[in-house]
C-alpha cells in the first residue's frame, strides 16, 4: 500500500516536472540574466573585443531587452549560435531570444514555430569577390566556387539564383563567418555570399579590403530581426516593445545624451513622456518597471545610435542607413505609437 | 506407531520478499524494471508535452518536401529541386564512402605501422612507435582541422596554373592537379559508351567521353566472371596436388583469364583515361577529390591506423615464440612463417578489438562538421533540420542510421571473426 503511494507520488512528480513552464520572462527574472543567442562573430553585429566583452548591433538590441527587464545592460548571456544551431537553440529554451542576423520567412514564423517580433536590419544577400577575378556581375560566376554558409536562406536563394540563370556553381559549406573569411581569402573559394551587410562587415576586417568588390546584384530580400518562440505572447511583447521603443526614441530625438534630462520630469510631448514612463503605466502592462524604456534606451542609445555607433559610416564596416533609415526620411524603419 | 509426515511448509509472508534470498533477486529486479519503466515514461511525457507546448507535432512529411539547397558531392543524382529524403540519402552514401575508404587505408596503415613495429631493424620500429604515438594521443578533431588547413592554406589556387609561366603545375605528367579546393585526378571514360555520348568533349577536337553506370556494370560482371573462372582453376590445381603432390604452375593461367576479357571489353568500350584540364574557375573533368573528404578520410586513416598498428602487435606478440620456431625448424621461410604461421593465429586475437575500431572509425566520419564534408550528419542532420525545424524527427532518423551502420558493420565483423576462431573438433 505504502509502496503504490510511493510510486503514485513519484509519477505525479515526474509529470509536473516535464512540464514545461510557458512564462519566459519570470523565468528570465528568477534567473537574474537574459539568455541571449547570437552569431559565432560578424564584426559589427556581434562579436567579442580585445577584452571578450560582445559588442555590436544585434548585440545592442540583447543589451537593451536585458536593461529594460534588470535595469542592467550586463545582465545577458550571449549564446554563440551557427546557422545550424540557432533554431534548435532557440525552440529548446536553452536560449531565450535570438538576435543573430535571421532572416524573417514564412515558414520560420509558421512551421518552425518562432515569432518574429520585428526587423531591426533590412538587408538582402550579395556577392563578395576578388578584384582581379574579373568579374562585374553574379551571372558571370558560371563554374565558381562559393562559400556558403549551411543552414541559412543565402543558401536556398544561392540555389534558386543558380538554377534561375542556368549556370553551375561549386558550394563550399562553411559553419561559421570565420571560417567563410579564411577559405576565402586563402582562395579556395572565388566567391563569398551571405547578407550584404555581413558581407561590408567582413570585407572591412581584410588587410586590404579595397582589393575586394561587391557585385552589384542584391537577388533577395532579407528582413532580419530578433525572435522568439511561439507560444509565449508575453515574452514577444517584451522583445518586440523593446525594439519599438529604440526606434521611436530616434523618431522622437530621445538620445542617451538628453535621457536623464528627459526622463527627469514630464516634458510636453505625450509620446515622450509616455515612452519614458513619467506619465501613463505602459511599463506595467508588459509586467516590467515604469522606467524600463528609459533602462533599454540608456543601454546603448536608441536605434541611430546603435547604427552609427557599429555598422554606420563613421565605422569601418561603412553601411549607408538607406532601406533602414527612418521613416520620415524615406527609409523603412517605422514603430507603432507609444499609448 | 509413528507416522512419517513432511515438515509443514511455511507459509509464504511478504517479508520474505526483501529477507529471503530466494526472493529477493526477483524483488530487486522488480523494482528496477518499475523505475526504469517510469523514467522512459518520464522521458517521452517530457518530449511529447513540450512538443505541445511549441505546437509542433511528430511527423516524418518533411522528407518528402523539396530541399532546395545543393550539395556538392553527389554519388547519385542530386539537385536542390529532390527531396529532403534524397539528399539525406545522398549524406547517407557520402558518409558511407568514407567509412568505407577510412576503413580500408586505416588496415592498410595499421597491419604495416604493427608489423613493422616488431621490425629488428632499430630506425623502423623507431619510426613506427613516433607514428603510433603521435596519432594515437592527440584528438582525431585536429588532425582533421590539420590536414584541412594545410590542404587550404599551402595548396596553389586554380589560377595559378593558368597562363604561359604558370606558378604552379599538375603533377604526375600532367595528370593530377593539386589544388587548394582539392585533387582532381584522372578518370576512367569511355568513348564507345553504352549509355551513349552525351557528355560533352574535355577538349575541342577530342571526341566526347561519357561514363555510364552501364559500362561499369559490364566490366564488373566481366570481372566476376574472370575471378570465378580463376576460382575453378585453383580448385583444380588442389585435387591435382592432393592426388599427385605435385602443383601446377598456373599463374599465368589465372593472369590471362583476369587480364584478356578485361582487355577485350575495355577496347570494346573504347576506354581511355579522361584527364583534368583548367576550364573557367576551376578545373573541369577527372575526379575532384575535394578538401573536406581528403581532410577526412586522410586524419581517420592515420588516427585509426594508429589503434589498428597496436592491436596487430599484441597479435602477433600474443603468438607463442615457439610457433615461429617450430615453422622455422620445420624449414618455413620467414615470409611464409608470418603468412602461414603467425598471421592465421594472431587473426584471432586481432579482429574482436579491431571491430570496435571500424566502429570507432564509422562514427568519427561525423566529425565532418568540422571541414564542411556533407555527410548525413551535415544534409538529414543539419541543414534539413535546420531549414525545416524537426530536430527531434531528424536526430531519431540520425541515431537510427548510425545504429544500424554500426550493428551491419559489427555482424559482418563477427561472421568473419566466427570463421577465423579456433575451431574445435
Amino acid at each position: 500500500m505504502k509502496k503504490s503511494v510511493f510510486f503514485g507520488a513519484l509519477t505525479v512528480a515526474a509529470l509536473t516536472a516535464g512540464v514545461a513552464s510557458a512564462a519566459t520572462l519570470d523565468d528570465v527574472k528568477a534567473r537574474g540574466s537574459l539568455n541571449c543567442g547570437v552569431s559565432t562573430g560578424v564584426v559589427g553585429f556581434a562579436s567579442p573585443d580585445a577584452n571578450g566583452v560582445w559588442e555590436g548591433f544585434d548585440i545592442g538590441i540583447c543589451r537593451a531587452v536585458a536593461a529594460a527587464i534588470f535595469g542592467d545592460s550586463d545582465a545577458v548571456e550571449f549564446v554563440p549560435t551557427t546557422g545550424q544551431t540557432r533554431f534548435t537553440a532557440l525552440a529548446s529554451g536553452e536560449i531565450d531570444m535570438l538576435a543573430r542576423n535571421t532572416t524573417w520567412t514564412f515558414s520560420r514564423d509558421t512551421d518552425l514555430k518562432f515569432e518574429f517580433v520585428g526587423v531591426n536590419y533590412y538587408d538582402g544577400q550579395g556577392f563578395l569577390v576578388p578584384k582581379d577575378l574579373g568579374v562585374s556581375s553574379a551571372k558571370d560566376l558560371d563554374g565558381a566556387t562559393v562559400c556558403i554558409q549551411t543552414g541559412t536562406t543565402t543558401e536556398l536563394n544561392l540555389s534558386d539564383f543558380f538554377r534561375i540563370n542556368n549556370i553551375s556553381y561549386e558550394p563550399v559549406p562553411i559553419e561559421t563567418n570565420a571560417e567563410g573569411r579564411q577559405q576565402y581569402i586563402a582562395g579556395a573559394c572565388d566567391v563569398y555570399t551571405t547578407d550584404a551587410s555581413g558581407l561590408a562587415a567582413t570585407r572591412s576586417t581584410f588587410e586590404s579590403p579595397d582589393d575586394h568588390v561587391l557585385l552589384p546584384e542584391i537577388i533577395s530580400k532579407e528582413p532580419l530581426g530578433p525572435l522568439v518562440r511561439h507560444g509565449d505572447s508575453e515574452w514577444g511583447d517584451v522583445v518586440r516593445w523593446t525594439l519599438n521603443a529604440l526606434v521611436s526614441a530616434e523618431e522622437l530625438g530621445v538620445t542617451s545624451a538628453n535621457l536623464a534630462e528627459l526622463s527627469a520630469a514630464p516634458t510636453n510631448n505625450p509620446e515622450v513622456n509616455r515612452l519614458l514612463g513619467t506619465e501613463g503605466e505602459l511599463g506595467a502592462m508588459i509586467g516590467l518597471d515604469a522606467n524600463w524604456a528609459v533602462n533599454a534606451i540608456g543601454a546603448g542609445g536608441n536605434y541611430g545610435e546603435l547604427f552609427e555607433k557599429n555598422i554606420g559610416e563613421s565605422t569601418p564596416i561603412g553601411l549607408a542607413r538607406g532601406l533602414n533609415a527612418m521613416w520620415t526620411e524615406g527609409g523603412l524603419i517605422y514603430s507603432p505609437p507609444f499609448r | 506407531m509413528s507416522t512419517l509426515t513432511d515438515p509443514p511448509k511455511p507459509a509464504f509472508r511478504l517479508s520474505q520478499l526483501i529477507y529471503d534470498t530466494r526472493y529477493r533477486s526477483i524483488t530487486i529486479q522488480f523494482v528496477a524494471l518499475v523505475l526504469m519503466v517510469l523514467g522512459i515514461g518520464w522521458l517521452v511525457n517530457n518530449t511529447v508535452q513540450n512538443l505541445e507546448d511549441l505546437g509542433k507535432d511528430f511527423n516524418f512529411g518533411f522528407l518528402g518536401s523539396p530541399a532546395g539547397y545543393d550539395i556538392n558531392q553527389q554519388l547519385v543524382d542530386y539537385n536542390s529541386q529532390m527531396s529532403h529524403g534524397r539528399a539525406a540519402f545522398v549524406g547517407i552514401l557520402n558518409t558511407l564512402l568514407v567509412a568505407f575508404l577510412g576503413c580500408v587505408t586505416a588496415t592498410v596503415i595499421g597491419v604495416t605501422a604493427g608489423v613493422l613495429r616488431l621490425s629488428k631493424n632499430w630506425v623502423v620500429s623507431r619510426l613506427m612507435a613516433v607514428y603510433v604515438e603521435g596519432f594515437r594521443n592527440v584528438p582525431l578533431l585536429i588532425w582533421i582541422i590539420l590536414v584541412f588547413a594545410i590542404m587550404i592554406e599551402s595548396m596553389p589556387e586554380p589560377k595559378k596554373f593558368r597562363g604561359a609561366d604558370p606558378a604552379a603545375s599538375m603533377i604526375f605528367s600532367d595528370h593530377v592537379a593539386v589544388t587548394n579546393r582539392g585533387i582532381w585526378i584522372p578518370r576512367i571514360g569511355f568513348t564507345n559508351s553504352l549509355s551513349g555520348n552525351e557528355a560533352v568533349a574535355s577538349v575541342e577536337g577530342l571526341p566526347a567521353v561519357a561514363s555510364g553506370g552501364a559500362d561499369w556494370a559490364l566490366i564488373g560482371v566481366v570481372l566476376l566472371i574472370s575471378i570465378v573462372a580463376i576460382g575453378f582453376v585453383r580448385a583444380r590445381s588442389t585435387r591435382m596436388q592432393q592426388a599427385t603432390g605435385y602443383r601446377p604452375t598456373t599463374w599465368y593461367l589465372q593472369l590471362g583469364i583476369l587480364v584478356i576479357p578485361f582487355a577485350i571489353v575495355g577496347l570494346f568500350l573504347g576506354m581511355t583515361v579522361v584527364t583534368p584540364y583548367l576550364k573557367g574557375f576551376n578545373f573541369t573533368e577527372g575526379i575532384h577529390l575535394r578538401n573536406s573528404l581528403i581532410a577526412l578520410w586522410l586524419a581517420l586513416s592515420l588516427y585509426t591506423g594508429a589503434f589498428i598498428a597496436e592491436i596487430v602487435r599484441a597479435g602477433i606478440m600474443a603468438v607463442s615464440e615457439g610457433q615461429s620456431e617450430a615453422a622455422s625448424a620445420l624449414g618455413m621461410r620467414p615470409k611464409r612463417t608470418m603468412n602461414l604461421v603467425i598471421l592465421p593465429q594472431a587473426m584471432r586475437v586481432i579482429v574482436p578489438p579491431l571491430i570496435s575500431q571500424y566502429l570507432n572509425l564509422a562514427k568519427n566520419s561525423s566529425l565532418a562538421i568540422a571541414v564542411g564534408y556533407m555527410d548525413v550528419r551535415a544534409t538529414l542532420g543539419g541543414i534539413t533540420i535546420s531549414q525545416t525545424g524537426r530536430e527531434l524527427e531528424g536526430m531519431l532518423l540520425l541515431g537510427a542510421f548510425y545504429l544500424l551502420l554500426s550493428l551491419i558493420i559489427s555482424s559482418v565483423m563477427n561472421y568473419f571473426n566466427n570463421r577465423t576462431q579456433l575451431r574445435e573438433r
